[in-house]
């Protein structure tokens, strides 16, 4: 058939359409259809650590854990509230150097310093960022780029906490098997628990923000207060990823402000699938190995890597996850025209 | 005719409201009053300033001088969440769905406020059947699809009165209806009319800016006519139909009604 | 402290601003024009200067054929990007970042390969552009290379052509057209593609020009495509988007603030200064010193 006689056309599958509503506990069939992918993921995250070929890949995939969660927190700023928050950097290092610093001068243990480093630092985040909320699209994004640019200029002119040398050793996890499994669980509990979120009350006011701040602000809705919540979720999320970086290195410096901590989430997100909060996460648990494996070609590596985002956004822009879900609820066929 | 009644203290006081974009004078010291359970007609020609009013009322735009009251309180220099939250709330000339909501879903923002939290007590944990109802009330049809459609499929008429809605779920004392007629079919209009009627009924107080004048003239108890942001004459419809500035002004030297 | 280190800081500080401004005209061009936040204006910047450099030392061809041909192909280099990459993601702001940002990695960190067909990377201090014209200005109580005051006039003159640009000529005055009204201006028969072509050509060729103007101050590395980048949106930003008398004002403004902060304080300081000023203009006022896009303030 020549091709402008033919189109494609998608039909979803039975089974979706069943199990829709309360026909999903009918059978088994159906309860595994809708269980199956999320088992997936749970399961594949749960037993990676565990057969990875040893010390280098398991710390591999503590770091894409961060990437995960950073991705995860950019993805639900962006796609479920509006707001493009693209100071992962910056969280990561007001995390880190708060549980650094606990650690380092004050000999604080881990159970302490993470909780402290994670909501310290997701309200220092959230109190800084909160004038800049007014701002839409494009600016907030700029301003919150520059963040990790000033804090990281700031500490390398005042000399602050040891300026360019950093502070090391910090204390690490007892084994890496703690570290892996701690981040690995958190990231699949933010997963499901934002999922979640967005499809409660709250996340529909989320959405609504997203899609007309001045309909929600009609509303008789607070629209700052509501962004301030986002916020803070998103900064938790963050800074945990950063307080789990000092202690998962060893070392609190400047590099915690890298741009690297912002380019990376976002490239996940991108290829995971942008708005599905799961597929940042698996953009994330793929990419980091992938850029892992090419570190031998020395820069090749960033130079691949941009590559494929660019690839992603102009051919694929809904991502993996997206795609994946459509093909496992569509089947799609040609038909005559 | 319905009269309005003489004793009641005004609910919303407009006093010397002034406005100018760049070089044009939007609104020009503008006064009035809305009473209390009064449907109130705003008309006027395109770029007449009737959306500016409007916009200050709520609070999405500062008056450069003059003041908004909302029983003896100012609203003027609130922003425009806590003038809905007091019971002042709008609709938008240009509708303003969520495109990416279920459309009941999409009253579930309104109903997540702390307005109306307050005032759906023990009701409040099943927003989605309270926004059925609220759907039903501005004349979606329960049993039909439409309500569960994404908003961002439904056809100019749903999405008018899915701002109505929205007002709706505030409990408001007082709604400004930014054109909710215009741009409405016939039969759309036939059918939102008597969903005023109702509203003025349960003594909701209406301030209507409205170009169908044939329809509004129908709900209305009272008229102002603004041209170049100030009012030229006000009064109850036929009278002020009779006026020579406004015939002038809005309706060229023919009146047809 | 005497008169002389006021007048040597102040006319310090104004080439100082002039390089900021030759960094920012490009991009603020670019984004006032076809709304295309251009990311990859500091890689485009840095290529300028190495492929003017393999022109002179690798090919010797003289300093101002390098220049020519360099320039020329930076504005082909960013009508490609526009033409294979960006057309495809105008209007999405977010991708339009992501993208340009990507090229942007891309082309600096590919600078920096080794060992492909024999390339060495351009890596370490002698990549070095010569200066318009040698010699220095001395006078009792300044001493300035002609170099900088070069920079000025280059300055200017850009400012001066862009103005008369944008005003007389067809194709500027069409540019401004979408600038102002992109739908308007479709409904008369501009071409906003072609236009957005040639706002990112010139855009890019700009950049060329302050690249050329700029290193021979210091050397050619691409590390200044990070900070071109982020300088150029620097000034932007607090300048007010697609105003050019506010791009001037800002240029001029943070290139007196660091150099009066390197003259008394220290030069550590200057980036906390620059990132700092433009936090506090975007929460102060998002449109900018001179902007016009008021829509931005409506901070409800």
């Amino acid at each position: 058939m020549p091709a402008e006689d033919r189109r494609k056309e998608r039909l979803d599958r039975g089974i979706k359409a069943r199990t829709e509503g309360l026909y999903a506990i009918s059978s088994w069939r159906e309860i595994t259809y809708l269980l199956a992918p999320r088992a997936a993921l749970v399961l594949g995250l749960l037993i990676a650590p565990a057969v990875v070929p040893g010390l280098y890949w398991q710390r591999v995939l503590g770091l894409a854990g961060v990437y995960a969660l950073l991705a995860i927190s950019f993805d639900f700023l962006a796609e479920r509230v509006g707001l493009v928050c693209i100071g992962g950097a910056f969280m990561i290092g007001v995390g880190g150097y708060i549980s650094g610093v606990l650690n380092y001068y004050f000999h604080l243990p881990l159970a302490l310093t993470i909780p402290v480093g994670t909501f310290g630092g997701a309200l220092i985040c959230t109190l800084l960022w909160l004038p800049c909320l007014p701002l839409r699209g494009i600016y907030f994004a700029v301003v919150t780029f520059m963040f990790p640019f000033l804090a990281g200029s700031i500490i390398l002119a005042g000399g602050l906490f040891r300026g360019t040398e950093g502070l090391s050793p910090i204390a690490g996890f007892p084994n890496i098997w703690v570290g892996v499994y701690l981040i690995i669980v958190l990231v699949l509990f933010a997963v499901f628990a934002l999922r979640r979120l967005c499809g409660e009350d709250i996340g529909l006011v989320f959405a609504g923000i997203k899609d007309n701040d001045q309909a929600v602000l009609a509303s008789a809705i607070n629209i700052t207060r509501v962004k301030v919540y986002a916020l803070f979720i998103a900064t938790v999320i963050g800074c945990f990823a950063g307080t789990f970086v000092a202690h998962f290195s060893g070392f609190v410096g400047l590099s915690l402000f890298a741009i690297d901590f912002t380019i990376m989430p976002i490239a996940a997100c991108v290829m995971g699938g942008p708005g599905t909060i799961a597929g940042p996460a698996v953009g994330a648990f793929m990419l980091s190995p992938l850029s892992e494996l090419l570190r031998g070609f020395g820069q090749l590596r960033v130079v691949l890597y941009c590559l494929v985002l660019v690839g992603f956004i102009l051919y694929k822009p809904e991502g993996l996850l997206n795609w994946a879900t459509r093909r496992y609820h569509q089947f799609e066929h040609w038909v005559k025209l | 005719m319905k009269q309005m009644d003489d004793g009641n203290e005004a609910i919303i006081k407009i006093r010397n409201i002034r406005k100018s974009f760049g070089g044009i004078m939007a609104v020009k010291d503008l006064s009035f009053d809305l009473f209390e359970g009064e449907v109130l007609g705003v008309i006027g020609p395109n770029g007449a300033g009737k959306t500016t009013i409007a916009n200050i009322i709520s609070g999405f735009l500062k008056p450069d001088f003059g003041d908004v009251f909302f029983r003896g309180k100012k609203l003027t220099g609130l922003p425009p969440y806590r003038v809905a939250e007091l019971g002042v709330t709008r609709t938008f000339q240009v509708v303003r769905p969520y495109p990416s909501l279920k459309t009941y879903k999409s009253l579930i923002v309104p109903l997540w406020s702390p307005r109306a939290r307050r005032f759906a007590g023990s009701r409040g944990g099943d927003r989605d059947a309270v926004a059925i109802d609220l759907l039903e009330e501005v004349g979606f049809e329960r049993d039909a699809y439409v309500p569960y459609k994404l908003a961002s499929a439904l056809p100019l008429g749903y999405l008018k009165r899915l701002e109505l809605a929205r007002c709706l779920a505030l409990r408001p004392e007082v709604i400004i209806c930014d054109e909710v007629l215009s741009g409405l079919s016939m039969s759309e209009i036939a059918s939102l009319i008597p969903l005023v009627e109702r509203l003025h009924i349960k003594r909701v107080t209406l301030l209507m800016i409205e170009h169908r004048l044939r329809e509004l003239f129908s709900v209305a108890d009272r008229v102002i006519v603004v041209d170049f942001g100030t009012k030229i004459a006000e009064g109850v419809p036929e009278q002020v139909m009779e006026d020579e500035r406004v015939k002038r002004a809005y309706l060229g030297e023919e009146v047809d009604l | 402290m005497d008169l002389f280190v006021y007048a040597d800081v102040l006319l310090y500080g104004v080439v100082n601003g002039m390089t900021f401004f030759l960094m920012a005209v490009g991009f603020s061009f670019v984004y006032g024009i076809s709304r295309l936040p251009n990311f990859a204006h500091g890689a485009l910047y840095v290529v300028t200067g190495f492929i003017t450099w393999s022109f002179m030392n690798n090919m010797g061809l003289p300093f101002w054929l390098s220049i020519a041909i360099s320039l020329i192909i930076v504005s082909l280099a960013g009508m490609a990007i526009y033409q294979f990459v960006m057309i495809r993601v105008r209007g999405m702001p977010i991708s339009e970042i992501i993208v340009s940002f990507a090229i942007a990695l891309a082309i600096l960190e590919g600078l920096r390969l080794q060992g492909i067909g024999g390339f060495k990377g351009f890596i370490g201090p002698g990549y070095v552009l010569p200066p318009f014209v040698d010699g220095v200005v001395s006078t009792p109580w300044v001493m300035i290379d002609i170099h900088r005051l070069l920079i000025i006039a280059v300055g200017l003159l850009i400012l001066g052509f862009m103005w008369l640009f944008t005003r007389y000529h067809r194709i500027g005055l069409a540019l401004k057209a979408m600038a102002q009204h992109e739908r308007a201006a479709l409904m008369l028969g501009i071409n906003s593609d072609r236009m957005a072509n040639f706002a990112l050509a010139i855009g890019s060729g700009l950049a060329g020009i302050a690249a050329v103007a700029i290193m021979p101050l210091g050397n050619v590395n691409v590390e200044s495509g990070y900070s071109v980048l982020t300088h150029a949106i620097a000034v932007c930003v607090i300048g007010g988007l697609g105003s050019w008398g506010g791009t001037l004002l800002a240029a001029l403004t943070i290139g007196l603030a660091t150099t009066v902060m390197s003259a008394f304080g220290g030069t550590m300081w200057n980036n906390v200064l620059v990132f700092g000023l433009i936090i506090f203009i975007l929460i102060v006022r998002p449109s900018g010193l001179l902007g016009k896009q008021k829509e931005l303030e409506e901070r409800v």
